[in-house]
């Protein structure tokens, strides 16, 4: 009998040509440069720590060739990525990314729109987006030292660093709201991490993990990795160009929750274009809330970058961040690209997650629900033109929020296994 | 007095000590009467107009102080504050 081998985790070949390609970690604010290391806030200012490539040897070795050429999955941009180690165990990959760029014909039609792209982050390992941050979490925690492993999580944060952990036999730590969807709960749960619900709102939970983090000197991915973790989002940008035959669309809309994702999405066109890679007009980036968390829409409504906290009251957990601690950057991009950011109400997302499974047949999580109903109105107002090439985040699966649309959608008919009886309901 | 928990990045302000006790029953007393005893930590927390930096929160009885009444909210002899980067999130 032959015995069953498993793979090798990483294929060497896929991490070995990697090198080191960060000189530090420089502050946001101030500019001050530090050593990478498990650090997130500048040591001179207090403010946010962001990786700084270097770009020459970057500019030496990518090329669209290389990417192409690359494994199916986002460590395809590896050269791209904080990369801290050329050692492939140091690789944490479920292989995340590379997802369906869907066209969506039938709901442009039903928006009006002349040509609209759906980025498909439903069918990652975990079922969202959050599996792209954790990769790149993971692996430079793990090129760290770090043993430990743990997040903050609005859910699909905790099922992704979950499902991570398992895979490599790492202790984990997920911190959650006591009261967040069944299916993100389980979904963490299954994987047997140490699942901490807190009994608070996300923001109590985010607090709570910042004087952990501090104390325990754990890895958590969206604290004190976040200057790695967050550059994952950048994949969405990169594998978006990459599948338009490495052209920019004109428009893209994501979800705003801290705003990081809009953020990185943004910055992955202009690594492009500054390598070299796409040329033409950078593209505009649009984000969306739900109204009842919009402290970032709020602000761009008012036309200003100061963005005031807000007690999250909303369907999409997801997305239910009061203080977003990347408001003001995204705000920024949407300034900077022309883009705008909006926010609907919860009857809407949920006409939103409706619309987009019964036109395109994509079931998307809350945060999709948004996405969607936020690219309606401002297709609606002429935010986005009509003839803009257009893409959609749908960034989390809908099998993890069912409760949303429990009460809108259900059974057309109940019969009894008879064929007289179905005909008779039929007619 | 009051407490105020130092994060780490700005223990080499305090000799190390993750907690200090500060007088003052205001906020804004307490982060003055801070940065007297540990210069450089007043110029951390606010900014060049004495308000709030963006991207520091500060949580007054474990409730963030942008709720209550910013740099203005009370503080009792038996409140603990909290310095927290604004770092972490979702989306």
């Amino acid at each position: 009998m032959p015995t069953a081998t498993a793979p090798p985790f990483v294929p060497a070949r896929e991490a070995a040509d990697l090198v080191p390609n960060l000189t530090g970690l420089a502050c946001r604010e101030c500019g001050e440069v530090e050593e990478v290391g498990l650090s997130h806030v500048c040591g001179f200012c207090f403010g946010p720590l962001e990786v700084v490539y270097d770009t020459d040897a970057i500019s030496a070795v990518v090329s669209r060739e290389r990417i192409e050429a690359g494994p199916p999955s986002l460590w395809r941009y590896g050269d791209l990525l904080p990369t801290l180690s050329s050692d492939p165990s140091h690789r944490v990959d479920l292989q995340t990314g590379l997802t369906p760029l869907r066209p969506a014909p039938r709901l442009a039609e039903r928006l009006g729109l002349s040509e609209l792209w759906l980025k498909d982050d439903t069918v990652n390992p975990s079922g969202s987006f959050k599996d792209r941050v954790v990769t790149v979490a993971l692996s430079a925690g793990r090129a760290l030292g770090i043993e430990t492993f743990a997040c903050a999580s609005t859910g699909n944060l905790g099922n992704s660093v979950s499902a991570h952990a398992a895979a490599i036999g790492a202790p984990a730590y997920v911190f959650i709201p006591a009261d967040l969807e069944t299916g993100k709960v389980l979904g963490s749960a299954v994987h047997g991490p140490n699942l901490v619900t807190v009994r608070g709102n996300y923001d109590d939970v985010n607090r709570l993990c910042a004087e952990v983090a501090d104390d325990t000197g754990w890895g958590f991915v969206n604290v004190n990795l976040r200057t790695y973790y967050a550059e994952g989002s950048k994949t969405i940008g990169f594998e978006i160009a990459e599948q338009l035959g490495w052209r920019f669309p004109d428009h893209v809309v994501a979800p705003i929750a801290s705003g990081a994702m809009m953020v990185k999405i943004d910055k992955a066109f202009r690594e492009l274009a500054s390598y070299g890679l796409v040329d033409g007009d950078l593209p505009r980036v649009s984000g969306g809330q739900a109204t009842g968390c919009s402290p970032v829409a709020e602000a761009f409504a008012r036309g200003s970058f100061d963005v005031r906290p807000q007690k999250p009251d909303t369907i999409a957990r997801s997305l239910a961040i009061g203080n977003p601690a990347d408001g003001y950057y995204a705000l920024k991009v949407a300034d900077r690209t022309g883009g705008a950011i909006g926010h609907v109400p919860d009857d809407e997302i949920i006409a939103g997650i409706r619309l987009l499974a019964e036109t395109e047949g994509v079931f998307a999580e809350t945060a999709g629900g948004v996405t969607v109903a936020n690219l309606k109105r401002m297709v609606e107002a002429g935010t986005i033109g009509r003839d803009e090439r257009t893409v959609a985040v749908i960034s989390g699966n809908g099998y993890k929020t069912v409760e949303a649309i429990a009460d809108d959608v259900g059974p057309s008919f109940e019969v009894s296994p008879s064929l007289d009886d179905f005909l008779a309901q039929l007619s | 007095m009051p407490t105020v928990r130092i994060p780490t990045p700005l223990r080499k302000l305090t000799d190390g000590e993750s907690q200090v006790a500060v007088a003052g029953s205001d906020l804004r007393t307490v982060v003055g009467n801070l940065g007297d005893a540990h210069p450089g930590l007043r110029e951390r927390i606010l900014d060049d107009s004495g308000e709030l930096r963006r991207f520091v929160n500060v949580f007054v009885r474990d409730e963030d102080i942008r709720f209550q009444d910013g740099l203005d909210t009370p503080v009792a002899e038996d409140d603990t504050v909290s310095i927290v980067p604004a770092v972490a999130g979702g989306a």
